[in-house]
């Protein structure tokens, strides 16, 4: 029955395209560009990620339109396959961030007692702790790799996901459906991801696009500050820092990263807002 | 004796001179000037003619629409009448009550026809007009009274707000009048009552406190929307006894908007039937109640008649529940006491109580939600475990519960062939077209087509909804089904129907019903046996016809009475003999 829907749903999704506001189109807009320049960055970059093309430094002409950073790279090819690496870790990230917060803040609502207050003083701890220092704490003890990066910004981030979902979950875990599921003798698998999830995943979905955001800033932050994405790999927010020293002299260069890196938080805060404003109900205006 | 030119006053003058002509007669003031600026149908204090409503609805994922909430209406309302307003929710009831003062509720508006309260149109009289009007000439008092008053205020600054606000009385002359009133209203402490916050008095007193705010500015007209509707049975009778010798000894006009029947025969002099906003028939209160014209409303004053013959059931009981005892932190609170009942296969024991008698925890003690401190149950000769986690798959299957809220009992994101299909599945192992053979079957049973199988919850009415949460617990084939207030959130000809469809389902299928209800109207109709509780004990049990027959004990005496019946005159029987009694004690 499930691929009969499936025109259905895409048809929906084009008539919630065209019913939406300006500023959702205007965002959801910017977040395809970014997407595709993420899956076609090889094909649309002139050169390589890494290659040295030219001294340092250049300034923008026909053949670097962005100029050059301070190895001599190519600043628009690096601006492309930021794209690809910065978006790419992050979303990595947000998923496993989510489904760690998903889960133990389903778990800790549907069971409650000792499990909901074991999780929840765990949680507790770690986020009383600031986070970029926790993370730079963690990256300086377990290195710099992606993978290490990944994991540890997606632990420090579920901890937000978890009282999310928590605080929603059990809001649902106490109606009367969820008691018939109970006394019908369901397991918990069943009434977390049937009864309980459905129900809450707008406001998840919500959060997965400003957690999103959240997580490549931080990873932006933590770049420039060198303990995150390590060269040659290229990012955003390490090309900040490789040629902030431009900005001294007028150039506006280095602004573009951190320009990339705005207005995608700015494209994703509006698709989120519109999400909300629909899931919600609320009348226009 | 002085006289006035019509001409020469505006409209508020003219109000307060009427006031004044009221009390003092005629001869005191001569009035000159062209007739019509003072219309001297004095009798009339409101007429609506030819009312319309229209209300903006949004549906999800389609452009806004326009429904028509209420279609013509028209009414006429004299001084220190009563007029009692009565349908099923969605007739716009309370729509034209809040019309009659100017106002519509968010995404509403009033889209034709004339409200005319003492002598003009109050729909064209703009924002300051309706200021002057409101509290003034016009009061209302809600439903949920604990929903209506501030919690941050003492009682007496809501209730002479309004008339201080409007200037027509000095705050001590106000606190004066507002004392008075709680003595009228019965209120206990009424020199002392006013100091209190809203939550220090109970439901049944703070609607008599709402009442009390509405008479206090002296308004020509109160709207009264449910104000009893909320309140168990046994604080129902004060509450309406004193609002209606209040409306009786002020000279206040009202519209007394609700759903029952019964209860508006004790208080309207008039009655309107309303039905999906249209006015069905309109009649004296006499008229009505004994003699109705139309199809609907003679269907609304039999409600609550249910051929029902009685079940002896089989010799073995299929629940038996000894010495319950039950409470929640630790035992401290103990909400149910030594409570022990039996339930024959095949049969319907109704459990009655007010709320906070503790019925609804008995059914959680049945099903294992909260386990007893003390006591066993027996089910199907077998002992049953006290933890629902400890329970058999077949003692769950055999043990169905149907909840009041069917809005809250079904999974909004779940289509009615998974919420009935799943117990198929569970239990049996049904799975595919058989599963969706049996799904159809049910809705059979339910008296609902098969093209509903692709609804979402959402997509049902009250009476849908509940029907299906039937089909679900039907699935399962149980020997027993709890049905904690299945009919009171439903209107009363649905509720009807439902209970009907519960009596056939129980004759096809032999399941017996522990029927959790505050009604005694719905345990009349269809009940084997009683079991009447009294804050956490049973005070009277046994088959009904022995129940329901006297010697009663005193808390049984009182329920019975409370029970409005479809009679003018019960409520002035129903006072009398309590107060000769009390007397008598």
């Amino acid at each position: 029955m499930t691929f009969l829907h499936s025109p259905r749903v895409i048809r929906t999704g084009v008539s919630k395209f065209k019913s939406a506001p300006l500023s959702a189109k205007f965002g959801i807009s910017i977040i395809i560009l970014y997407m595709l320049t993420a899956l076609f960055a090889p094909h649309l970059a002139p050169y390589g990620e890494a290659e040295i093309v030219a001294t340092p430094f250049e300034p923008w002409s026909a053949q670097f339109w962005l100029g050059t950073d301070n190895l001599g790279r190519d600043m628009f090819t690096r601006l492309v396959f930021g794209a690809r690496n910065t978006l790419g870790i992050a979303l990595v990230t947000t998923v496993l961030a989510f489904s760690l917060g998903c889960s133990a803040g389903l778990a800790a609502a549907t069971f409650g007692g000792w499990t909901d207050q074991l999780l929840s003083r765990l949680v507790d701890v770690l986020m009383s702790i600031p986070q970029l220092i926790f993370a730079l704490l963690l990256l300086s003890i377990f290195g710099t790799s992606i993978p290490t990066l990944i994991v540890v910004i997606a632990v420090l981030d579920s901890t937000r996901v978890f009282r999310l979902t928590r605080a929603v979950a059990i809001n649902v875990a106490v109606l009367d459906y969820v008691e018939a599921a109970r006394l019908r003798g369901e397991g918990p698998i069943w009434i977390m991801t049937r009864e309980i999830l459905p129900n809450i995943a707008p406001t998840l979905i919500a959060e997965f696009g400003l957690r999103f955001c959240f997580v490549f800033l931080l990873i932006s932050g933590l770049s420039f500050l060198g303990l995150g994405i390590q060269p040659p790999t290229a990012d955003w927010g390490s090309m900040v820092r490789d040629s902030a020293t431009l900005i001294t002299y007028g150039d506006v260069t280095p602004l573009l990263p951190a320009g990339a890196i705005a207005l995608l938080a700015v494209a994703i805060n509006l698709v989120v807002d519109w999400f909300l404003h629909w899931a919600s109900g609320l009348k226009e205006d | 004796m002085f006289s006035i030119n019509r001409g020469d006053v505006d409209y508020e003058d003219l109000q307060l001179l009427k006031k004044l002509v009221h009390m003092n007669g005629d001869a005191l003031v001569s009035v000159t000037g062209a007739k019509d600026s003072w219309p001297e149908n004095r009798d009339t204090l409101l007429n609506i003619r030819n009312l319309r409503i229209e209300a903006t609805v949004y549906p999800p994922g389609e452009s806004p629409k326009s429904v028509i909430l209420v279609d013509d209406v028209s009414l006429t309302l004299k001084r220190g009448r009563v007029l009692g307003l009565i349908g099923e929710s969605g007739a716009g009831k309370s729509t034209i009550g809040l019309a009659s003062m100017g106002y519509g509720r968010g995404g509403v508006k009033i889209t034709g026809g004339e409200v005319i309260l003492n002598d003009r149109d109050i729909l064209k009289i703009g924002a300051s007009g309706m200021r002057k009007l409101r509290g003034r000439e016009v009061c209302y008092v809600a439903q949920s009274a604990a929903a209506a008053f501030n919690p941050a205020h003492r009682l007496m600054e809501q209730v002479v707000e309004a008339a201080l606000l409007h200037g027509m009385a000095t705050r001590a002359e106000a606190e004066k009048r507002a004392v008075a009133l709680f003595k009228k209203l019965g209120l206990p402490d009424s020199e002392t009552i006013g100091r209190r916050f809203p939550h220090q008095v109970s439901g049944g007193q703070l609607q008599r406190v709402m009442t009390a705010m509405a008479l206090c500015s002296e308004p020509d007209l109160i709207v009264f929307d449910e104000p009893t509707t909320a309140l168990d049975v046994t604080t129902q009778i004060e509450v309406l006894a004193a609002i209606r010798d209040a409306i009786r000894d002020t000279g206040v006009a009202a519209i007394y908007i609700t759903h029952d029947l019964a209860v508006v025969a004790q208080v309207a002099d008039e009655i309107l039937v309303l039905r999906h906003g249209k006015l069905v028939e309109r009649g004296m209160t006499q008229q009505i109640i004994n003699h109705p014209h139309e199809q609907y409303t003679r269907a609304l004053v039999s409600v609550h008649h249910i051929d029902h013959k009685q079940n002896d059931g089989g010799n073995a009981p299929v629940l038996s529940a000894k010495g319950l005892t039950a409470g929640y932190g630790d035992g401290a609170i103990k909400v149910l006491r030594d409570v022990s009942l039996d339930l024959h296969t095949g049969q319907t024991l109704a459990v009655v109580g007010e709320s906070g008698s503790g019925k609804s925890t008995l059914a959680r003690v049945i099903t294992g939600l909260l386990p007893p401190l003390a006591g066993s149950i027996q089910f199907d000769g077998r002992q049953l475990p006290p933890l629902l986690g400890d329970r058999s798959k077949e003692d769950l299957r055999q043990l169905q519960m149907i909840y009041q809220m069917a809005d809250v009992a079904m999974n909004p994101r779940q289509t009615v062939a998974t919420i009935i299909g799943r117990p198929l599945e569970f239990y049996f192992e049904i799975r595919g077209a058989e599963r969706d053979r049996r799904v159809a079957e049910l809705l059979d049973k339910i008296e609902m087509g098969k093209d509903l199988a692709n609804r979402y919850p959402a997509e049902l009415s009250g009476g849908q909804k509940q029907r299906v949460c039937i089909a679900r617990a039907l699935a399962a084939k149980p020997n027993l089904i709890i049905c904690d207030e299945v009919t009171s959130a439903l209107d009363p000809l649905v509720a009807n129907g439902i209970l009907k469809l519960l009596l056939q389902l129980q004759r096809d299928e032999g399941v017996a019903y522990l029927f959790i209800t505050h009604d005694l109207a719905t345990v009349r109709s269809i009940a084997d046996s009683i079991s009447v509780m009294y804050r956490g004990q049973v005070v009277r049990y046994g088959p009904k016809g022995q129940v329901l027959s006297p010697p009663f004990d005193p808390y049984t005496e009182l329920l019975l009475s409370s029970v409005p019946e479809m009679e003018i005159g019960w409520l002035d029987r129903a006072i009398t003999s309590r107060r000769m009694e009390s007397a008598g004690n």
